[in-house]
């Protein structure tokens, strides 16, 4: 177990390289002088001008060298400076990250809400009426575009009935009430997807536990149906669950960028749609390289947590 | 012939059918929701075609008698703000919704599937250092890489499709490698490479062969994903440009609308709705058709 989780941390050295580089190389897809991603748009500068910025940014150094000086920058938390506002990327993204991640848990914790006692529903009245529906919700949820249930939940809830805040964002620290209700439209529209596959994956799990022997042997030594299901059952569905939650990041982030454009989030997925239309390539760059290391980190969290849970699984090789 | 392939003593195969793709056809249609999926997708490629000959009015053509207007005899489907005909946007939006994800999928599995037959093939560290590069790329969501190239590259449909198709390269490269897997270790793989036969003809004719169907299994899945993706890049500014009309960009366009026609939102996202539900519907059914082992493999 500990040799896996070792193993399993030393394989994400080279990964994070190459994570870390591409991010890196994303600057090499400027079409012209890589100057420009470091002067702001509609600026002119002159030829001596631009070679100082070129000599400052390292431009003259071979590639390896750049890229291992930008790696050394960015894990002493340096994320260089945005060309629009000069703030430093590593303290904007951050202060963006905490409502980004908020938004993400809301949508985690709503989705498992639904979705877990939904599967378990669904798996105890197998092929009756109320499966049937939970079935084919979560076969529409999968093909939903969550921004535009996003846009029917807004038409819905804020211009039709007026129930819920649809633009913007209050804090939930400082006031829970009022940052929980902005918060609920977007983070549905968000988990939507995740929740459809939790709830799948819940009711197959489920399917599959209750057809054990020990739970008949449970049932045979007279438990009632609900010990058996929420005690002995419910435990080991939840397995797969997990690594569905641990695979969900992904969406979520990638998510976050239109759903908190839609409702107007000030969060990390905005900040980075704004610097791509203001052309600020550092914030771009700083933005994308938080989102892939937050995905790469629940990744491997998902599977040691996974090692963790299971106790059929010995990772002693 | 050098090829001194024995007769495969271990593994009974069923008699060579001729058409071994329309039984796998027949098979689809007769699951409801394969069938209604195939129709679905059938449409949008009619649509896709034709839609110069088939489109009711010019999708650019501005009637401003007729401004947000709903459902008429004259717009089967209401107009948008310059009066511009919803039907026809939304059949000339088929054409970028069909491009992007057959494009996207293109390039995933065109790159993705020998980098993983390469990997399978030559194991050892040739395997590491691809399903390493693999595991590194799997982390970035293809919306993520697709904002990051329309920040450095500008947005436009090659952008689209480059980023959607980049994303989807791991999937593949890790669904053929899996498979291939098994495959490598069987005797007559051994057999050929003893025959004398060339890499590239083993893995091209004995490997990939036997990676085929989970692969267009989740070729069909990716499709409608590519779709999803497009409708939100569209959405948020940075997919293909107006004033060629995307699904995306006409919902865009539609919301800062919401409260005066919300007819503008709800027909493109339906549209994007339908077309990603026969997608996943066929990819379903050909996952169950094609190799029902498959169920656990592919989501």
């Amino acid at each position: 177990m500990r040799q896996y989780i070792a193993r399993r941390m030393l394989q994400i050295v080279p990964v994070l390289l190459i994570v870390t580089f591409l991010v890196f190389a994303m600057m090499w897809a400027i079409p012209g002088d890589p100057v420009r991603a470091f002067i702001g748009p509609g600026e002119a500068l002159d030829a001596k001008q631009m070679e100082l910025l070129r000599r400052q940014h390292h431009l003259d150094q071979p590639l390896v060298v750049r890229y291992l000086i930008w790696l050394g920058d960015a894990l002493a938390g340096d994320l260089g400076r945005s060309t629009i506002n000069n703030r430093r990327v590593a303290h904007e993204v951050g202060e963006r990250a905490v409502i980004t991640l908020q938004l993400g848990l809301v949508a985690w914790i709503v989705s498992v809400l639904i979705a877990v006692p939904a599967g378990i529903v669904s798996a105890v009245y197998r092929g009756r009426p109320l499966d049937y529906l939970a079935t084919v919700i979560s076969i529409g949820a999968v093909a939903v575009p969550g921004f535009w249930l996003g846009i029917m939940m807004i038409l819905l809830f804020g211009v039709t009935l007026g129930w819920l805040p649809t633009q913007g964002y209050v804090s939930i620290f400082e006031d829970p009430l009022e940052g929980l209700r902005h918060m609920l439209l977007p983070a549905f529209s968000l988990g939507i997807t995740s929740c459809a596959l939790i709830m799948r994956q819940t009711r197959s799990a489920m399917l599959e536990v209750m057809a054990q022997d020990y739970i008949r042997t449970a049932r045979a030594k007279g438990m009632g149906e609900r010990v058996v299901i929420w005690i002995h059952a419910l435990r080991n569905s939840l397995l797969p669950v997990v690594t569905v939650l641990g695979l969900q990041t992904g969406r979520i982030f990638a998510g976050a960028v239109v759903i908190e454009t839609l409702f107007r989030i000030p969060g990390m997925g905005q900040l980075l749609v704004q610097a791509v239309f203001q052309q600020d390539f550092t914030v771009v760059q700083g933005s994308v390289l938080i989102m892939a290391l937050a995905v790469l980190l629940a990744n491997l969290a998902t599977d040691i947590a996974y090692a963790w849970l299971d106790p059929r699984i010995k990772y002693n090789d | 012939m050098t090829d001194a392939a024995p007769a495969l003593p271990t593994i009974t195969h069923a008699p060579r059918r001729r058409w071994p793709w329309l039984a796998v056809a027949a098979k689809l249609l007769a699951v409801p929701q394969a069938a209604f999926g195939v129709v679905v997708i059938a449409v949008i490629v009619f649509c896709a075609l034709l839609a110069p000959w088939i489109t009711p009015y010019d999708p650019q053509a501005m009637d401003f008698k007729r401004m947000m207007a709903g459902i008429s005899a004259d717009h089967l489907l209401g107009s948008d703000r310059m009066g511009r005909d919803t039907l026809s946007r939304l059949i000339v939006g088929t054409q970028t919704a069909l491009i992007v994800s057959l494009g996207a999928v293109g390039i995933g599995v065109l790159v993705g599937a020998p980098l993983g037959l390469i990997s399978v093939y030559f194991r050892g560290w040739t395997d590491d250092v691809v399903m390493r590069f693999m595991d590194a790329l799997v982390v970035f969501p293809s919306l993520l890489v697709a904002v990051g190239l329309a920040a450095v590259m500008g947005s436009s449909i090659g952008t689209v499709i480059l980023a959607i198709g980049i994303a989807n390269v791991p999937w593949m490269a890790r669904i053929v490698r899996s498979q291939g897997l098994a495959v490598r270790e069987q005797d007559f793989i051994a057999s050929a490479e003893a025959g004398g036969l060339s890499r590239l003809r083993i893995m091209a004719r004995h490997i990939l062969p036997n990676t085929v169907a989970p692969l267009i299994v989740q070729a069909t899945l990716s499709m409608g994903y590519a779709v999803l993706t497009e409708a939100a890049l569209g959405f948020i500014g940075v997919g293909v440009q107006p004033p060629t009309p995307t699904w995306g960009n006409m919902l865009q366009q539609a919301f800062p609308l919401l409260q005066q026609q919300p007819l503008l939102s709800i027909v493109p996202g339906v549209a994007i709705f339908l077309m990603v539900l026969a997608f996943n519907f066929v990819g379903d059914a050909l996952r169950d058709v094609l190799d029902p082992r498959l169920k656990g493999v592919i989501h």
